[in-house]
């Protein structure tokens, strides 16, 4: 069978999918690939289903070594690319210059053991295969077809103005907060990760620091007591406490996801879907 | 009862109802529906977020969730645990000094609850239960701790937890419970679900 050896790996490096769905009622997040039209993007380019198991990697940089002959997509952070690589070849994945994660998918998907029913690492509960090291290997599966039609895939708007709609505790909080997270500049601070990224700003002053816990989502934009905004990602809780000023529209959340730290960033309301 | 229910976003539906019976009532109503594109549903105490794939989804799911009636015949959870708890935990006798009462006045109180698992959150298995005694309510620790064993059990602000795991934590530590509450092996992996009637039996 088909592997691919890991040489070098960073500190975050993670296999990931389309993650555990129908389970955060138990308190399981969904996790999976945090830019999830990235992780789509590389298994087509490869032939494989949407959300076969690909490698993430945060800022790039990690060496793999085919066992086989076998082919790679890259993508994500990284420009995007399909690789041969024959066997006992050693490829370096890119840096991540155009953000944080890159993505590699191997013809036929990694084929790692499922925990409730993902390959996703959920950084936050400690679920899934654990971060790759040095000396693992990941073996290959069968999923790929070269027929798939990459056509379709696209990326999401990566604009200056990220678009955001107003958050459902504004009648608590105060609704000039969302007016104020609009009018104010933003930078991302080291202090991000595949569960969120942490804002820097002007403080913000909620007028009321808890809310009862609710479920959160991708895109939530929680404002913790220290009035400084928390944009949750792929792998948030399944519920929390504090109370949320604004969601990211869906489309625009990859490209936040992959903002560095100390990149800046501005928001603004977004248009009102067609369905209201 | 016509269900207020609004876009969360572009690609989730928050619900608002008026009480836990109905978060619950509502939940199993959608998980039962099997609606394309649902990704989770997570309820609350007075809330349930149903989260979809694409915002493609949402119309459909605010179409379902706005013509359930959550107080017709609200599903009650046919589940009951009773839990093995050892009542020693760090905080114990600062709780029941607080409460004004003896440990053991405080620990045959506790036990004599019936409690319901309002929902799970924080961590996988993590379950928030209501039904303490408003005289057991204490609020939380000014400072938590870095890391609270497996199966303790925690009160504050008048709910009760069960950790499942190690974690942080800042709920005041009453005792701890035999029962293994999450195993990524099983099917369902967390023991205890929304809805459930949890009793405490003293070991």
């Amino acid at each position: 069978m088909t592997a691919l050896r890991v040489l070098r790996a960073g500190p975050r490096t993670t296999l990931q999918d389309g993650g555990r769905d129908l389970l955060a009622h138990l308190g399981v997040p969904r996790a999976g690939a945090v830019d999830r039209p990235a992780m789509r993007r590389v298994n087509a380019a490869v032939g494989n289903p949407a959300t076969a198991t690909v490698l993430e990697s945060t800022l790039g940089g990690d060496e793999l070594e085919a066992d086989a002959d076998t082919v790679v997509g890259i993508g994500g952070a990284a420009v995007e690319q399909v690789v041969r690589l024959r066997k006992s070849e050693r490829m370096r994945i890119p840096r991540a210059d155009g953000g944080v994660y890159v993505y590699v998918a191997v013809a036929g998907g990694f084929d790692v053991a499922a925990v409730l029913g993902s390959r996703s690492r959920d950084t936050l509960s400690g679920l899934g295969p654990p971060a790759l090291q040095p000396g693992d290997v990941l073996p290959v599966g069968a999923l790929s077809d070269p027929r798939h039609d990459i056509a379709a895939m696209h990326h999401g708007p990566a604009g200056d103005h990220v678009p955001v709609y107003p958050g459902p505790h504004l009648d608590r909080v105060g609704r000039r907060l969302f007016t104020e997270f609009l009018s104010a500049q933003w930078a991302v601070t080291p202090a991000a990760d595949r569960v969120a990224i942490r804002l820097t700003g002007p403080r913000l002053r909620p007028e009321v620091d808890g809310i009862d816990s609710e479920g959160v989502v991708p895109g939530a934009v929680q404002l913790p007591p220290d009035g400084q905004p928390v944009v949750f990602l792929a792998n948030h809780p399944a519920t929390g406490g504090y109370p949320l000023i604004a969601v990211v529209a869906f489309a625009a959340l990859p490209a936040v996801a992959q903002r560095r730290p100390g990149a800046r960033l501005r928001f603004v309301e977004a248009a009102q879907p067609l369905y209201r | 009862m016509a269900v207020a229910a609004a876009p969360l976003g572009d690609a989730a539906v928050r619900c608002v109802v008026d009480d836990l019976a109905q978060s619950h009532a509502l939940h199993a109503a959608v998980a039962d529906a099997q609606l394309p594109g649902v990704v989770n549903v997570v309820p609350t105490w007075r809330c349930v977020v149903v989260t979809v794939t694409h915002p493609m989804f949402v119309p459909s799911v605010l179409d379902f969730v706005s013509g359930v009636d959550v107080t017709a015949a609200p599903p009650r959870s046919t589940r009951e645990h009773q839990l093995t708890i050892h009542y020693d935990g760090e905080d114990l006798h600062d709780v029941a000094a607080r409460c004004g009462i003896g440990v053991a006045a405080f620990t045959e109180r506790h036990s004599q609850a019936d409690y319901v698992v309002a929902f799970l959150g924080f961590a996988p298995g993590f379950a928030y239960l209501s039904g303490l005694p408003a005289a057991l309510s204490v609020p939380r620790l000014a400072t938590p701790r870095a890391r609270v064993p497996a199966g303790s059990v925690g009160i504050a602000d008048g709910v009760t937890g069960i950790y499942p795991a190690a974690l942080p934590g800042g709920w005041q530590l009453i005792g701890r419970v035999d029962e293994r509450l999450f195993d990524e092996q099983l099917t369902p992996p967390a023991l205890l679900a929304p809805g459930d009637r949890v009793r405490f039996v003293p070991a």
